[in-house]
């Protein structure tokens, strides 16, 4: 059954770090007296917002739970063996921590934990690395039957296997309210997951707000209050860096457009049905110079309004009928060449776009049929490879054409069935395809996704979690952790916290938690 | 404008008219439930034979009631007659493998009465936990449940959901489950379940319960008049489900005791041995009895009204089991089709909702023992984090098949209706996921 406290250290911590020795002696903390600090020789000090954020918004509800603010103690730990633990130094060692800084790719997570009496020490190249290092040695807290809390003298060394750890949520299918948008940015952060992956717009709905075309969202989103405000995306965005997580928004063109046209006159392309317009519309229209200063207007916008290197530009499942009907679209195939392969027109048009990306400085993300269409990518454009069908194999061409490439078909967890699904997603090995050494460097990662056909905030996060945390553990922990029954105790005391903390995790099995949701 | 409704004089009250007192019992599978709604300009009245009978009638009034965009509350004349096709309209919640607490339980009530739902069938015990706290056994929570400060239900707690159902008009049957699921009875009554052996050695771990000892009976006599108390229904679920033989056939006082009754090899005959005496017990005690299918697949004598509830669904076999249990003359209750733990993604409402209880060969007779059905939802990986969604709306197909007539079976007016009804339970504060793509006025706020 489900334990009911973390009651071995080992079995306590998830994702399981690279390095991990832990000793028998344990340490004793009192919740009134110890102190998360910078310590001497970090780059990062009190000015440092986002440390000063993760020591008092995190390590002292999420390590003592909600009641344990009293007020300062003078009275010593009652007559125990172990020794007490004062503090936890923090000290991040790069010139520049990164404090105000957004993460990205290539920021460090590494980190080295030494838990010995007096103070811990957690030491992290990057401020990154050290909210990982908290996270961890916050799962290393555990409370005895008698309501101490105690941590086991250790000694970690660790660092992410993988550098794109993702989750996908979809907020057009459903809209979902900023809240549950946060609380998932919270799980996500106690699973080390790094990139929210915001696919944010699509057919059914358009909820994005935008500045330089706001009918898109008046016209385009469900009703006028399932929108997401500049201050709410400036929110989702403050609240991801805080907790060392890239928001990549996804404006997936040309196909899965439907809600744009609503808003933008002349940006889809009309279908036709015997000779005449049929009503319905189809795909971007990639014909015409007004969808290109169109999108050129719009890329300038979210560029400026997300931060992160890369901007996810979508390109999957363009359903060509519709192109195949509309006359003007026949002749301009005609005219350049490409005879009836409109998988040269989708390449043509997804060429354009990810020049005008580029042009703003902004990296890209594609989905596979970019790739697989053969359009000319710039040599850093990653392509997220989601079709379940032979993966592996389109692994291999990915990597093999150069590309860097993240993972997620086998990762897709609105597919849900009955059972311990978990074990599934935890036992895919990203790298077991046909490749290179050098090949394999080129898979930066991979992502959970979370299609929103059937999933609203009613159920998004007993969906979500524990099941994305298996991936989450895949993607940071060594690739020789595989281990089920192992996996099997630290995921159902890593849920039994997740409750603790707020999050609505579902059972792994059946059993319980001595904290059960509220 | 033209099309503008026009505003009659504003209904100020729905009139209820009740012909068979009653308020203070208790809902029987025998309760009538049917009711007429009339409103017209000037006059809108509920009657119903029963007090159960105007609970249905308000809850579709109230589903009756439109908000325009002004705010402003309108309700569209309306004549309805209607009456449940099945008196047996039942959800199972299972709160052994995962403890449910109180106010999830009493939230289900809620929403089953918004479905016009009228069983609570409580799976409270299995092998995981035992958290019913018993009077005349309190050992068997303290040692069984999960954790027993925490993880029970207090006698309060049951009165509470006896009652709280009551008001719904729904009946409460719990399930004892014997004589298999009852590893968690062990630790609180030593020397009931029967100890397995490795050769001539216990091997330490536990079986069903021991059927061929006296204290086994004394126990479940005591046990069960309690029970009989506690529970007001006429019904109890004695369970008799997947009784694993290997634990009997391992121990040698029970291989004795086979020789001994002539019982060969045939294990499901010690099965029948307990069981009859088990159901001789509670009929004693006034109840009568509804058991799965494999009591009745065992041979097992039964009392003609016992109800037999089928839910093994190996490829759709479930329909001749059916067929089996009425024509053996046996009331029956279905559920294979409709075990609701079993996710899969998409709109599997649907199925559920295409299911036809009646669609097998057999007489008229036989398709009147057909009491009704339950949607089930055991409890291996639900708990209070994901039972509302898991439950609602799907549930909802099953308790339009068990009211509604046979003819109302169009799954595109059954998507619109449905939809709309998951956002009126929105709207209630029910936690209810999703059909598909979409939205609702008001959007599920909390998280």
């Amino acid at each position: 059954w489900e334990l009911a406290a973390d009651a071995v250290p080992e079995h306590s911590l998830w994702p399981l770090p690279q390095r991990v020795r832990t000793y028998p002696r344990q340490l004793q903390l009192a919740p009134s007296r110890f102190q998360l600090v910078h310590g001497a020789g970090s780059s990062a000090g009190p000015g440092c917002g986002l440390l000063q954020d993760a020591f008092r918004r995190g390590y002292y509800e999420y390590m003592f739970g909600h009641s344990r603010r009293r007020t300062r103690g003078r009275r010593p730990l009652a007559a125990r063996a172990e020794p007490e633990l004062f503090q936890l130094q923090v000290v991040v060692e790069a010139g520049d921590p990164g404090c105000d800084r957004h993460p990205q790719l290539t920021s460090s997570e590494a980190y080295h934990l030494t838990v010995t009496e007096p103070v811990a020490i957690l030491k992290a190249y990057e401020v990154w690395g050290a909210l990982r290092g908290l996270e961890t040695f916050s799962q290393l807290v555990h409370e005895d039957d008698y309501g101490s809390f105690l941590v086991n003298e250790s000694e970690i060394n660790d660092f992410p296997r993988f550098a794109h750890r993702g989750i996908l949520l979809d907020t057009a299918r459903h809209y979902l309210p900023l809240k549950s948008i946060l609380t998932n940015l919270d799980a996500m952060a106690f699973n080390k997951f790094n990139v929210l992956h915001w696919h944010i717009v699509d057919d059914q709905s358009f909820p994005y707000q935008s500045i330089y075309f706001p009918e898109l969202s008046d016209k385009g989103a469900y009703s006028s209050n399932l929108i997401y405000t500049p201050t709410d995306v400036r929110l989702v965005i403050e609240y991801a860096r805080l907790r060392g997580i890239r928001v990549i928004p996804e404006f997936d063109t040309p196909g899965h457009t439907q809600s744009w046209g609503k808003g933008q006159k002349d940006l889809l392309t009309p279908c036709y049905n015997g000779g005449q317009p049929s009503g319905s519309f189809g795909p971007v229209n990639p014909v015409w110079n007004t969808t290109y200063d169109f999108m050129t207007t719009f890329f300038k916008e979210i560029s400026s309004v997300f931060p992160d290197e890369f901007i996810h530009l979508g390109g999957d499942e363009v359903d060509f009928s519709c192109w195949k009907s509309n006359p003007e679209v026949k002749e301009f195939m005609k005219k350049q060449g490409f005879g009836i392969d409109y998988a040269k027109l989708e390449s043509y048009y997804v060429q354009n776009i990810l020049d005008i990306v580029s042009s703003y400085n902004k990296g890209q993300m594609v989905w596979q049929e970019v790739f697989d269409h053969k359009a000319q990518l710039k040599p850093d454009t990653v392509v997220q490879v989601w079709m379940a069908n032979n993966y592996a194999h389109e692994m291999s061409r990915v990597t093999g054409a150069g590309f860097t490439t993240v993972l997620s078909a086998p990762w897709y967890l609105d597919y849900i069935s009955y059972g311990q699904d978990w074990k599934k997603y935890y036992s895919v090995e990203p790298l077991n395809f046909p490749g290179s050494e050098k090949q394999k460097k080129l898979v930066i990662g991979g992502e959970a996704c979370l299609w929103g056909e059937f999933v609203d905030a009613t159920n998004l996060t007993p969906r979500l979690w524990p099941r994305a945390s298996a991936v989450g553990e895949r993607l940071w922990s060594s690739s020789n952790v595989t281990n089920l029954e192992d996996a099997y105790k630290r995921l159902t005391n890593h849920r039994c916290r997740m409750l603790r903390r707020g999050i609505a995790a579902e059972p792994v099995f059946v059993g319980y938690c001595a904290h059960e949701a509220r | 404008a033209e099309n503008e409704p026009s505003w009659e004089t504003p209904c100020s009250e729905l009139l209820v008219y009740v012909s068979t007192p009653g308020c203070d019992g208790f809902p029987s599978l025998d309760s009538k439930e049917s009711y007429k709604l009339s409103v017209s300009k000037g006059s809108m009245l509920l009657s119903a034979e029963t007090v159960w009978g105007a609970l249905r009638g308000l809850e579709t009034f109230s589903q009756l009631i439109g908000r325009d965009e002004n705010g402003t509350y309108y309700i569209n004349e309306t004549e309805i007659v209607d009456f449940p096709r099945f008196p047996h309209r039942g959800l199972l919640l299972d709160t052994s493998r995962h403890y449910l607490p109180l106010r999830a339980i009493l939230e289900t009530l809620d929403v089953m009465a918004y479905n016009k739902f009228n069983v609570f069938h409580w799976h409270i015990v299995d092998d995981p936990s035992f958290p019913y706290e018993s009077s005349t056994f309190p050992e068997l929570s303290k040692q069984g449940a999960f954790n027993a400060m925490t993880h029970v239900y207090t006698a309060s707690d049951v009165r509470t959901v006896i009652e709280h159902a009551r008001l719904r008009g729904i009946r409460v049957i719990a399930e004892f489950d014997t004589p298999g699921h009852t590893l968690s009875w062990g630790p609180g009554a030593p020397g009931l379940l029967t100890p397995c052996y490795i050769g001539k050695a216990p091997s330490g771990v536990y079986g069903p319960i021991n059927p061929i000892v006296n204290s086994t009976y004394q126990f479940v006599t005591s046990l069960f008049q309690e029970v009989s108390t506690v529970f007001p229904d006429f019904f109890l679920h004695l369970g008799g489900d997947e009784v694993d033989f290997t634990c009997w056939k391992s121990n040698p006082e029970i291989r004795a005791f086979m020789k001994e009754m002539g019982f060969g090899e045939d294990y499901k005959k010690l099965e029948s041995f307990y069981i009859q005496r088990l159901l001789h017990i509670v009929s004693s005690l006034g109840k009568g009895y509804i058991v799965w299918q494999e009591v009745f697949d065992n041979n097992v004598k039964l009392r003609p009204d016992t109800i037999i509830h089928v839910w093994k669904d190996n490829s759709m076999q479930y329909m001749s089991e059916m067929a089996n249990v009425t024509r053996a003359g046996y009331r029956a209750l279905l559920s294979a089709p409709w075990y609701l733990n079993r996710i899969s993604y998409g709109q599997d409402w649907i199925a559920a909702y295409k299911v036809e209880p009646l669609n097998f060969a057999g007489s008229h007779e036989q398709k009147a023992l057909v009491m009704g059905g339950e949607a089930c939802m055991w409890g291996e990986y639900v708990d209070v984090t994901n039972l509302t969604p898991r439950l609602w709306p799907r549930a909802g197909a099953v308790a339009e098949r068990l009211w509604s007539n046979e003819t109302v079976r169009d799954v595109e007016d059954a998507y619109a209706r449905l939809a709309e009804f998951r956002c009126t339970l929105l709207g209630r504060g029910v936690q209810a996921q999703p059909l598909y793509v979409g939205y609702c006025d008001h959007e599920f706020g909390g998280v």
